[in-house]
């Protein structure tokens, strides 16, 4: 463990402010986060490409300051909405990730138990109020959870974590709206990686920046920030979840970021300019911040030490859910209704 | 039988209005679509067009009366063939109870109106009060409990309501529902007895607000979202099915949606193809809703009351045509039917109608022609759509041996098909005939009234099917 506090930043990183507003043991655990986040998904990568997980999955290589960020700046009774690109908000709030390869390989210790599978991870006792595969869907759903929160006085909030490609569908604009007409407590969060699906976002979008350029639409200030960097984003989430428990209502945050692997499943990402993975990997997110630590102090053995227990947890996981049985078959039938059952009951 | 003309709304809030002026006089040949009045109100002026072919029997309202209210009687139109005495047997009719009447029922109904005429033919009271349940002998409302009339839209009111004043998670939403008090006026005086936080007007963003309930339900709250016309909600059905009926299940049974979706479904009157959608099959075609569709104001306001308690996304469909007309209702502190049970209408032997929502209003005219054609017929009013109540169908046509389905919505993949399969698989060997649907015809539907009327099932379709099964 570091032991050098407050040591001010020697170099002229992006964003790096001062050491003490965000402090050594949140920086431990955004880095942690990240790297969690990193393993667990290369892994369910490798698994895919040994056929252990099927159907389709969406990673968020290289996007992984943005779930790190907001998650470790929330509190436990925060609420997250994500998209069906959702492993790493997921694990982000702590689930463990066990419960998440778990799932992917269709095992009964997955968190759903096989029943929802990588689009629709889903946590309800970390927060993660679901994972949805329907482009826009949940910006009015995580603005009805927030209406829960204004409507009972209590001050959690909820996170909306969306793509580029969300902010052009109707859905985003009728929830920004009644979210800053009601002054709900709810942050969008607007992960820009520059591709809906295979499309550069730019050539299907009125203007530049897809989330914050539309802010000034519905009364809201534009926010465009470095989305691999985790400390820029763990501050503008305290910023916005300050504005959102203090009744001042939603913020927007376009979060500038990209996808180091393709679209979904095994997609090469052929329709990239050459040279742009390699320049953006020149700005990973887990490279940034490990320079980071170096730079605030941390020894090198300490972040390795970091490491190598996440690589452990993530092996561990692995070897338990190979070992798991599939989901049981009498599963098929239950839950379709809120007694547990599938026939509806009286 | 001679057709009432009834009294129109300019608007679907209107309750009341003036004759102006008669265009035609008793005797007169009308066509559909001849105009043969003038109404007004404080705003505006209206014709009022025949919607059959005949001859103006009776004039029951005379011109110049004023504040007649809406879906009043204001004249007799006779059918070809029909004379006057024709109008005395159909007035009559309304005074004739229904089979099954509630034990103990006190009151009899009279109808909505007031209006001048000697005992007008109205076809909105003809039902009985709630009784017993297809599936159980058990009275839904004890016996000897006092009954009181009311409009379906007052007991939609009422259900919301009570269960308002129970339960402070409950709340409203919806386009106009606060200080318009709902665009038909089913949300009339919620907002001042609870307030603008949980009485709410939405913008206009069926997917947008439908979602909002959607996510305050899986947070806990109990919503109930009012769509102006389930026409509208093509727009939401996304949320209502993708992200209310499927969470439970996606989520290994972690968050469930405690939610209601309600509002006219079907069609109204003279609106056109867009509006008037009948959605019955398409939401009961799915797992994880529930279903609704009433047809009585007693069963409006029972089983709203448990859609409210339910910890199930319900869809609850209204019908615009039937918001004005008055029924029975049980005085009861806390009047809550059971989901998922069909209730019998009108007992008999002969052949089986089973109907819903504004469908029980063809079916119950049909069954009393049927009658003075000496063919007793027995109504399965299904109530609830999803679950489908398919051991009081069968129950009812291993009686009768004959089956007519009557749905407002087109046939292929209805509700109608449905059932017919549901026979078949359990109550084969008891059909003396094949199952028969009257339904909506296969086409948008038409603006004009006799296209509309052509469009719609009929009392006339209704009996002819239901003769043919008879072999009759």
């Amino acid at each position: 463990m570091a032991k050098k506090k407050n040591r001010a930043p020697t170099t002229a990183l992006a964003n790096a402010g001062p050491n003490d507003d965000i402090g050594e043991e949140t920086r431990r655990r955004l880095y942690e986060v990240q790297v969690i986040i990193r393993e667990a998904e290369q892994r369910a990568f490798d698994l895919f490409l040994q056929n252990l997980v099927k159907g389709t999955s969406h990673l968020s290589l290289g996007q992984e300051a943005i779930a790190a960020g907001f998650a470790v700046a929330m509190r436990p009774s925060d609420l997250s909405f994500c998209t069906y690109r959702g492993h790493a908000h997921t694990l982000a709030r702590g689930v463990p990730i066990e419960k998440v390869l778990g799932e992917l390989m269709q095992r009964d210790n997955g968190l759903m138990r096989g029943k929802g599978g990588s689009m629709h991870l889903t946590s309800v006792e970390h927060g993660v109020m679901g994972s949805y595969a329907i482009i826009g869907a949940h910006l009015p759903i995580a603005c009805g959870a927030a209406l829960r929160a204004q409507y009972k006085g209590a001050d959690d909030v909820s996170v909306c974590f969306f793509g580029d490609g969300t902010t052009n569908i109707g859905a985003f604009h009728e929830a920004l709206n009644f979210a800053a007409v009601w002054k709900l407590p709810v942050v969008f969060v607007c992960e820009n990686n520059l591709y809906m699906e295979y499309t550069p976002i730019g050539e299907v979008t009125a203007v530049a920046h897809p989330a914050a350029d539309r802010a000034s639409a519905y009364g809201l200030e534009r926010i465009v920030i470095d989305g691999n960097d985790a400390d820029a984003v763990y501050r503008v989430a305290q910023t916005a979840f300050a504005r959102a428990r203090a009744g001042e209502g939603p913020s927007l945050i376009e979060c500038l970021t990209y996808r180091h692997s393709g679209h979904s499943r095994a997609d090469p990402a052929k329709y990239r300019p050459e040279g742009e993975l390699e320049r953006w990997k020149e700005r990973d997110p887990i490279k940034i911040y490990r320079e980071r630590l170096i730079q605030f102090g941390f020894e090198e053995t300490a972040i390795a030490a970091i490491e190598a227990n996440v690589r452990r947890m993530v092996e561990d996981a692995t070897a338990t859910c190979k070992a798991a049985a599939p989901p049981a078959v009498e599963i098929l039938f239950s839950d379709v209704y809120a007694d547990g059952g599938w026939a509806w009951r009286n | 039988m001679p057709i009432p003309v009834l009294m129109p709304a300019l608007s679907p809030t209107m309750e009341k209005g003036n004759l102006a002026k008669w265009l035609k006089s008793e005797g007169d040949k009308v066509r559909s679509g001849d105009v043969i009045a003038e109404i007004e109100t404080d705003k505006a002026t209206m014709e009022v067009e025949a919607a059959d072919e005949g001859t103006l029997g009776r004039i029951l309202v005379a011109e110049g009366t004023v504040d007649v209210p809406v879906n009043t009687p204001i004249a007799m139109i006779l059918g070809e063939g029909e004379d006057a005495a024709a109008l005395g047997a159909a007035a009559a009719a309304p005074a004739a109870p229904a089979a099954v009447a509630a034990p103990g029922e006190r009151e009899r109904v009279s109808p909505t109106v007031s209006s001048p005429a000697e005992a007008p033919v109205s076809d909105t009271v003809t039902m009985a009060a709630p009784a017993a349940t297809a599936a159980s002998a058990e009275p839904e409302v004890p016996p000897g409990t006092e009954m009181l009339t009311m409009t379906m839209r007052e007991a939609l009111r009422d259900a919301m309501a009570e269960e308002m004043r129970r339960d402070p998670d409950v709340f409203v939403m919806g386009e106009e529902v606060a200080e318009y008090q709902g665009a038909y006026k089913v949300t009339q005086g919620l907002l001042a007895e609870f307030g603008a936080a949980r009485v709410i007007d939405t913008p206009i963003t069926e997917h947008g607000f439908a979602g909002l309930g959607v996510g305050a339900a899986l947070a806990g709250l109990k919503p109930i979202v009012e769509f102006m016309t389930f026409n509208f909600a093509m727009q939401a059905i996304d949320q209502i099915i993708n992200s209310a009926a499927k969470t439970l299940y996606m989520s290994g049974g972690q968050m469930g949606c405690a939610i209601v979706f309600r509002g006219p479904n079907g069609a109204a009157a003279r609106v056109g193809a867009q509006h008037s959608q009948d959605y019955s099959s398409w939401y009961s075609h799915i797992p994880g809703l529930t279903v609704i569709a009433p047809s009585t104001a007693a069963d409006a306001k029972g089983l709203l009351k448990a859609a409210i308690r339910s910890p199930n996304p319900v869809v609850f469909l209204e019908n615009e045509i039937l918001y004005g007309h008055s029924f029975p209702v049980p005085r009861l502190d806390d009047f809550v039917l059971p989901i998922g049970r069909a209730r019998v209408a009108r007992a008999g032997d002969d052949v089986t109608i089973v109907a819903w929502s504004n469908g029980m209003s063809y079916a119950l005219k049909a069954a009393e022609e049927l009658a003075s054609a000496g063919i007793a017929a027995e109504i399965i009013d299904l109530r609830t759509l999803r679950p489908l109540d398919t051991d009081s169908i069968v129950a009812s046509v291993m009686k009768t041996g004959r089956c007519v389905v009557v749905e407002e919505g087109w046939q292929q993949s209805g509700v109608g098909a449905e059932i017919a399969a549901r026979l078949i698989d359990r109550a084969f060997d008891y059909l003396d005939a094949p199952v028969m649907r009257v339904s909506g015809k296969d086409v948008p539907m038409p603006y004009a009234a006799n296209l509309e009327k052509l469009a719609l099932p009929s009392v006339g379709e209704l009996v002819a099917a239901a003769k043919a099964v008879c072999y009759r």
